[in-house]
């Protein structure tokens, strides 16, 4: 009967080779062991501190049952009753006080990191950032800066030389999330009708994988996060390209060739309205493709709820999509973001991503390739 | 040095009465006639223990089903809304539909046996609370037909057994299907209340001559402080799911975000059921092991004194604790720094227990029966349960792991690697007290074994996606991440943990039928409930027994050695 168990130490060993398996191979890393980030190099270092003490009560008191299982077993034909022993002070007292005093160091030890995150003091030039949580997306807002975007978060590296820490503040528009980033920090709770703040100061440039950890509706599965963690210059050129507005897209025959900033729009919504119909049954040219796309853009529900900075779209409920084509991903990550997932996910998201909450539209194919032609120029 | 009543003799052979049991004549419908109206607390407790195992398959196949959907990354065998209703389900089930009721069976069964009285103190009231009980459970598994969830007709509950607000609220969970969750909970809280007050005013006014509160069996006195926390618990659940369902119905705002309600103070009122609930839970299987243990160790309890104040010490400190659940939302650090406190605390009468059980072993003559090999299975697996408990207190590694796969195999490593196979050795242990018939011990050996290797292949291996990033209650998961081998493993653990409680079911029925006899004392113990009948007539006991001691049937097995000399 020889079980000898040792799940804390093969926890420590698997998830330290997991995550060098994990440095050089096809997986993203989102291990707790791997920080880079004050808040989460804090919680490694605590947890191989508690690790060591529970690993050390694991095995002592493990092997005396082990010891006293085989030492004390039936021999197959005694029949007798071994000595009755009801108790000892002695014995009962120290170990009593033995796991009082290991508590004592284990609560101390904890409580000096408690106060050591939480309450870490807020640098004058770390970045604000305000993250809303929404079923099945994440909102973020850079109120210094006047930049709002979604689902991709971008912060400055921060080194020991320049320090650049981001403090978020958590809120959420409906349901309760929690933000979740491993390497980063651990989580915290995104709550309607609160505010919730975390902080980390990552010092290794790179995409940094997380995703919510709150049950919050049929999609909580598919709210991912991507931080990415620019150099500062990086960063900086960044946040100007999102302060950027997008415009009206110009008239057929006066427009600027590929994407970026626009020439001067020809005044307002009429002239964008001219002759529709005759645009629709001309070429398949991607300037007028993505000229009529804004119109159908502007014209169909999408604007109820997504924003286009520099347009008459200004809807809150979904995700800003005024530099769409800036990011990555869409759905919050779960799709590579181009032209054909674009059309795909306007078509039906819930394809995708079944009970997300924008809902299929029923335009037709031609209408989809419009408006993701239009899209596609929202760098 | 008092004597009982009725002389003994060595082996409590040819047992007190010398009625032979009464062959029930009867049609079918007399016989389920019986059993409906009963008021026998034997009855009542094999009802609610048949009910809880009856339970236990249902939501063991709705594990089984996650458990597939989860076997590959981006899977689409079960789509997001049945997945959400198959862990909501089976969560509550588990807990509320085979937990509690098949732990209150066995006390409702063993109390009034271990202390020598005839009955529950109130015996309509505890058929009351059965029924009750069973009504519940039937009004929540009618949700599938005549539910409504949040996208769709005719669902079960599909927030999470802890149904965080404002989730739950109308705005975001429209249909029924979260109402049934709340009325069912009401329901079968008012059957674990009334079984609280049946155990705690037998316990205190129904005990035989002789039987101090400290000659009591330790499963008495567990059952005591299980009854007293479920009394002060059960209200906080019954008072959010009512503000709940003033908040669906009424026009309530306690939890409404969009009107200035507080998502944290559902958390609050849950948790501070919910902690102690899961207390209540586990206390039940201590108090198996404090009965079991000794008898296959053939030595009695070490440090009886020890064990109830540190029962009674576990009861106070874990209604205390229960913050830990909510170490992300956002308290404040001394807010945390105190729960973490409270739950480290929580550590040393458990370590005190752990302790006094090896010490119960230690100089023992250790036999492995079915029984005991359920019960030494349960000190590995509690005492690695509590350390890895220890490791979630920590309140900032707490905030990488809440929420996570690792919570997932800690909490699991309790419900099943310490209760449930603390309810599999207690099944062993007293199937023949119940139905005069053993249970078949080569059946038992391999349900043994194939349980022990299926959880820990599930159970062990699933710590690791949680270190590795895994939050729970996802319904898929991106390939990119490393996880797919892990959740294979643990899913192949689940289908074995399946084999073996099938040959447990086999091996029940079988045995129904089949089973070696009994007798009244097969296992060699020393509490009154072996002095009599198997199974015990229905007035248990043909004259009132008189005890000297905490182990009366060893006093009078050993004369020359009695405990009453030493306590």
């Amino acid at each position: 009967m020889f079980r000898v168990r040792v799940i804390p130490v093969l926890l420590g060993c698997m998830a330290a080779s997991c995550s060098q398996a994990q440095s050089g191979s096809p997986f993203v890393n989102t291990n707790i062991f791997e920080p880079v980030s004050t808040p989460a190099h804090d919680v490694h270092a605590l947890s191989l501190f508690v690790l060591t003490i529970t690993g050390g009560i694991f095995l002592g008191v493990s092997s005396l049952l082990v010891y006293a299982l085989i030492r004390f077993r039936c021999r197959p034909d005694d029949k007798t009753e071994p000595p009755q022993v009801f108790g000892s002070t002695q014995i009962e007292l120290a170990w009593t006080i033995i796991p009082v005093l290991l508590i004592t160091v284990l609560f101390l030890g904890t409580a000096r990191m408690i106060f050591a995150i939480q309450d870490a003091p807020k640098p004058a030039n770390a970045l604000d950032v305000i993250v809303v949580g929404h079923q099945f997306w994440w909102e973020y807002r850079y109120p210094k800066y006047g930049v709002v975007t979604a689902n991709e978060l971008h912060v400055p590296q921060s080194t020991k030389e320049h320090p650049l820490p981001t403090f978020l503040k958590l809120t959420s528009a409906d349901v309760m999330h929690s933000y979740w980033v491993p390497r980063l920090a651990g989580k915290t709770d995104v709550l309607p009708n609160r505010v919730n703040e975390l902080w980390f100061d990552p010092h290794i440039p790179g995409v940094y994988l997380g995703q919510c950890a709150q049950f919050c509706g049929p999609e909580h599965a598919k709210m991912l996060l991507r931080v990415y963690v620019d150099p500062p210059n990086k960063f900086e050129a960044w946040i100007k390209a999102q302060q950027q507005a997008q415009t009206e897209l110009p008239e057929e025959g006066m427009r600027d060739q590929g994407s970026g900033i626009r020439g001067a729009a020809t005044g307002g919504a009429t002239v964008v309205r001219v002759n529709a119909q005759a645009v629709n049954a001309a070429q398949s040219s991607n300037d007028v493709n993505a000229h009529t796309g804004q119109m159908v853009f502007e014209r169909q529900a999408c604007v109820n709820c997504h924003t286009v900075k520099g347009t008459m779209a200004n809807g809150r409920y979904g995700p800003d999509l005024t530099h769409l084509m800036s990011r990555d991903t869409i759905g919050a990550g779960i799709l590579p973001n181009n032209q054909q997932n674009l059309v795909r996910w306007i078509n039906d998201p819930n394809d995708f991503k079944p009970g997300c909450l924008m809902p299929a539209m029923h335009l037709t194919d031609e209408q989809n390739e419009q408006i993701t032609a239009y899209l596609l120029t929202l760098h | 040095m008092a004597t009982p009543s009725v002389p003994i003799p060595n082996r409590v052979e040819g047992v007190v009465d010398q009625t032979p049991p009464r062959t029930f004549a009867g049609t079918y419908l007399e016989v389920i006639h019986d059993w409906v109206v009963t008021v026998d607390h034997k009855k009542i407790g094999i009802m609610y223990i048949s009910y809880a195992l009856i339970f236990m398959l249902v939501a063991g196949i709705e594990a089984l089903m996650i458990r597939a959907q989860l076997f590959f990354p981006e899977n689409h065998l079960i789509s997001p809304f049945v997945f959400d209703r198959l862990f909501t389900m089976h969560g509550t089930t588990m807990v509320f539909l085979v937990g509690m009721p098949i732990l209150l069976g066995f006390g409702n069964y063993l109390i009034p046996l271990m202390i020598g009285a005839r009955d529950m103190a109130f015996p309509r009231l505890n058929a009351f609370s059965f029924w009750i009980s069973a009504f519940a459970g039937l009004m929540l598994y009618f949700s599938f037909i005549g539910g409504n969830g949040l996208t769709g007709t005719g669902t079960a509950p599909d927030v999470a057994w802890f149904a965080y607000a404002p989730l739950t609220e109308r705005a975001f969970s429209p249909g029924h299907s979260t109402d049934y969750w709340a009325l069912a909970l009401i329901a079968s809280g008012i059957g674990s209340i009334g079984t609280a007050i049946n155990i705690l005013a037998t316990v205190f006014s129904m005990r035989c001559k002789g039987m101090t509160l400290f000659r009591m069996p330790l499963l008495v006195w567990l059952y005591t402080v299980v009854s007293g926390m479920v009394l002060i618990t059960i209200s906080p659940l019954t008072a959010c799911q009512a503000m709940l369902t003033i908040d669906r119905y009424l026009g309530g705002h306690f939890f409404d975000t969009q009107a200035g309600g507080s998502a944290i103070l559902w958390a609050h009122f849950f948790w501070i059921f919910g902690h102690p609930e899961v207390y209540i839970l586990v206390l039940p299987a201590f108090a198996f092991a404090n009965e079991i243990i000794p008898v296959f160790s053939r030595k009695a309890i070490f440090g009886y004194p020890a064990m109830v104040a540190a029962s009674v010490g576990i009861g106070f400190i874990s209604l205390g604790v229960w913050a830990h659940h909510m170490f992300t939302m956002g308290m404040t650090s001394f807010g945390n720094a105190f729960f973490t406190l409270s739950t480290m605390l929580v550590a040393i009468p458990t370590g005190i227990k752990i302790f006094n059980w090896l010490a119960t072993i230690w100089g023992g003559r250790v036999r492995f029966a079915t029984p005991m090999l359920f019960a030494v299975a349960f000190l590995f697996q509690f005492l690695i349960a509590g350390l890895t408990g220890i490791m979630l207190s920590v309140s900032p590694w707490n905030w990488q792991l809440h929420n996570s796969y690792f919570v997932i195999a800690h909490f699991h490593y309790v419900l099943v690697g310490a209760i449930v196979f603390m309810i599999f050795s207690a099944i062993y242990y007293w199937y023949p007290k119940m139905t005069g018939r053993m249970l078949d011990e080569r059946l038992g050996k391999w349900h043994f074994w194939l349980m022990l290797i299926g959880f820990h292949l599930t159970f062990d291996v699933m710590h690791i996606p949680g270190l590795l990033g895994m939050p729970r209650q996802i319904y898929t998961y991106e390939a990119d991440r490393g996880w797919a081998i892990w959740n294979q493993i643990v899913s192949v653990g689940g289908l074995i943990q399946a084999i073996a409680v099938a040959v447990l079911v086999y091996n029940l029925v079988h045995s129904y039928f089949k089973g070696r006899e009994a007798g009244p004392d097969p296992w060699d113990a020393w509490t009154l409930e072996w002095s009599t009948h198997s199974p015990p007539p229905a007035y248990n006991f043909a004259s009132d027994p008189v005890v000297a001691s905490r182990r009366p049937l060893w006093d009078l097995k050993h004369p020359e050695d009695p405990d009453s000399a030493f306590e």
